[in-house]
């Protein structure tokens, strides 16, 4: 059973169709990497999975519920600088802003509140930096904060946009690593990225996304230059291709 | 004038007015300070110049029919925040756009309101410039009541202010009613505007919002710090700045400012470790050990 159905969802913004009739599911313990050109509608599905924008049609459902706003069941991981990092706010409190939505109006996080940030803080091994104002963090530092801040939730299913991005390489191979035991922890991770190489090397499947799915599988099932070609719209001497055959 | 005389005078039942308007300022200056924090943390120093502009054509009305200034105030500059808000949901036009628009609309329409009041020069200058006489028994209380309210509020919904202002979308995500916070936030610095606007005048209450809170933020990096800071900087600035304006006759709005401008340019120069001062001393390791610095 998948924790996360994206069935024939489509999408308007502003006026305009942005996805149509997409079909995505990500099951249990699985890093699905979601590559498209820019302007394909990553973030909008993001988005739309989120609760944060009404599709025009199709439903999301996660652990056999349909997603309102507000549900619990997904962590969302938001592109760095979405962030106010010149807060005065410490890393654990960050991390337990997470939490807000499901304290509920007037009520103060309590002991299961702070052990929850505490795991989540230990899952990202951020631990001993939790009193550290979080104006103070490196690149990667504020990533595994924003990680936290979703598993805070203790969600099945997270959500993670452009979580490479600017980031130096050791980072990256930090932070791909923990998303990958974080899916073995029995999470379905579904995440955005422009790092092609990093995204066939890291993730178990990947989906190819232009306004729809154009496909979706594991590396060795994409083999198909034509996929690639129509989801990015390039001919067949891009680089891009180079890159697919020598992986 | 000695510290003592301003003391005795304080307690002389011939100037009954100066403790009245001692204690509205300094209730104003600890009220905005805390509101303040939001303000300046969300970068929404302009809807508190706005709201305080907005405020004015409330003022104006309660003036001309003899209403309760508080009352008044609070109306206009609710209408208005909620024009702002509402308008503001239309992509095509920045937030910053239509605020302007509509303070300097509410603005106008005070000036026009007032200007056929009798009399109106005088208590012109005393809505823009403040003064620390006249100021009626019932307006202590109201401010009071006004003040406590505010703080309960802010109390109540910390966690969900913050959530909103460190990442929005996140924040309406986990299904927070964000535009219906906003507009509680800007009625609560609309309240804290009004209740100063008699000391302080119209024009200057901006200070009591950005300042403290701007200088307490250069202080610390911890919010509950910079929450318990903002208002002490803002009371105490606010005593000082009565003393001196009755020393001196000076002013009172135009003298608290300067206080509170001076408390911020010291915060810039000597913050322990956000200082001009301080970093400087860093940089060019002018000390062989390190000024006493918890995180290097």
């Amino acid at each position: 059973m998948s924790a996360l159905g994206v069935n024939g969802l489509s999408v308007d913004l502003g006026g305009r169709t942005v996805l149509t009739d997409v079909d995505l599911t990500v099951d249990k313990g699985e890093l699905v990497g979601l590559v498209g050109p820019n302007g394909a509608g990553k973030t909008t599905l993001l988005r739309t999975l989120m609760g944060l924008l009404r599709p025009r049609a199709g439903e999301v459902v996660v652990d056999d519920r349909v997603v309102r706003r507000g549900s619990t069941g997904l962590g969302y991981v938001p592109q760095r600088h979405e962030f106010a990092w010149d807060f005065p706010i410490s890393v654990e409190n960050v991390v337990m802003t997470g939490r807000t939505g499901l304290l509920g109006p007037f009520r103060r996080p309590g002991v299961a509140d702070w052990r929850a940030v505490g795991e989540a803080l230990e899952r990202v091994r951020m631990t001993e930096l939790r009193a550290r104002p979080v104006g103070e963090l490196s690149g990667g530092q504020r990533q595994r904060v924003l990680l936290a801040r979703a598993l805070a939730l203790r969600p099945s299913v997270l959500l993670l946009d452009e979580p490479f991005t600017g980031l130096d390489m050791p980072t990256q191979e930090l932070l791909s690593d923990l998303l990958r035991t974080l899916a073995r922890e029995a999470h379905a991770v579904l995440m955005t990225t422009h790092d092609l190489p990093g995204a066939l090397y890291t993730c178990d499947r990947l989906a190819l996304l232009n306004r729809s799915v154009i496909a979706a599988g594991t590396p060795d099932q994409l083999r198909d230059e034509r996929l690639w070609m129509d989801t990015f719209g390039v001919g067949e001497n891009n680089p891009l291709l180079k890159i697919l055959k020598a992986s | 004038m000695s510290p003592i005389e301003f003391l005795t005078d304080l307690f002389n039942p011939d100037l009954a007015f100066l403790p009245k308007a001692l204690l509205v300022a300094v209730m104003s200056s600890i009220v905005c300070g805390v509101v303040g924090c939001h303000v300046v943390l969300r970068g929404m120093a302009f809807i508190g110049d706005a709201v305080a502009h907005a405020v004015f054509p409330g003022l104006a009305v309660a003036f001309v029919l003899s209403g309760n200034l508080i009352l008044g105030g609070t109306v206009a500059g609710v209408v208005t925040a909620v024009l702002v808000a509402v308008f503001s949901q239309n992509r095509r036009l920045r937030e910053d756009s239509v605020i302007g628009v509509f303070f300097v609309a509410a603005f106008a329409l005070g000036i026009v309101i007032i200007s056929r009041a009798p009399g109106y020069a005088g208590s012109l200058q005393q809505f823009l410039f403040g003064s620390i006489t006249g100021i009626p028994d019932e307006d202590l209380y109201v401010a009071g009541g006004a003040g406590v309210l505010v703080l309960g509020v802010v109390f109540l919904l910390h966690k969900e202010f913050v959530a909103i202002t460190l990442d929005r979308e996140m924040a309406r995500a986990m299904g927070l009613r964000v535009f219906w916070l906003d507009i509680v936030l800007y009625v609560l610095v609309t309240l804290a505007v009004v209740i100063s606007v008699q000391t302080i005048g119209n024009i200057l209450v901006l200070a009591l919002l950005v300042t403290p809170a701007a200088t307490a933020r250069l202080l610390t990096d911890r919010l509950g710090v910079m929450m318990l800071l903002a208002p002490a900087i803002g009371g105490l600035s606010a005593l000082v700045g009565l003393y001196v304006s009755w020393s001196w006759d000076f002013p009172t709005g135009g003298t608290v400012v300067l206080v509170l401008t001076a408390a911020f340019l010291a915060a810039w120069l000597l913050a322990p470790r956000h200082g001009l001062l301080a970093r400087r001393l860093r940089r060019g390791r002018v000390w062989p050990t390190a000024p006493a610095d918890g995180a290097v």
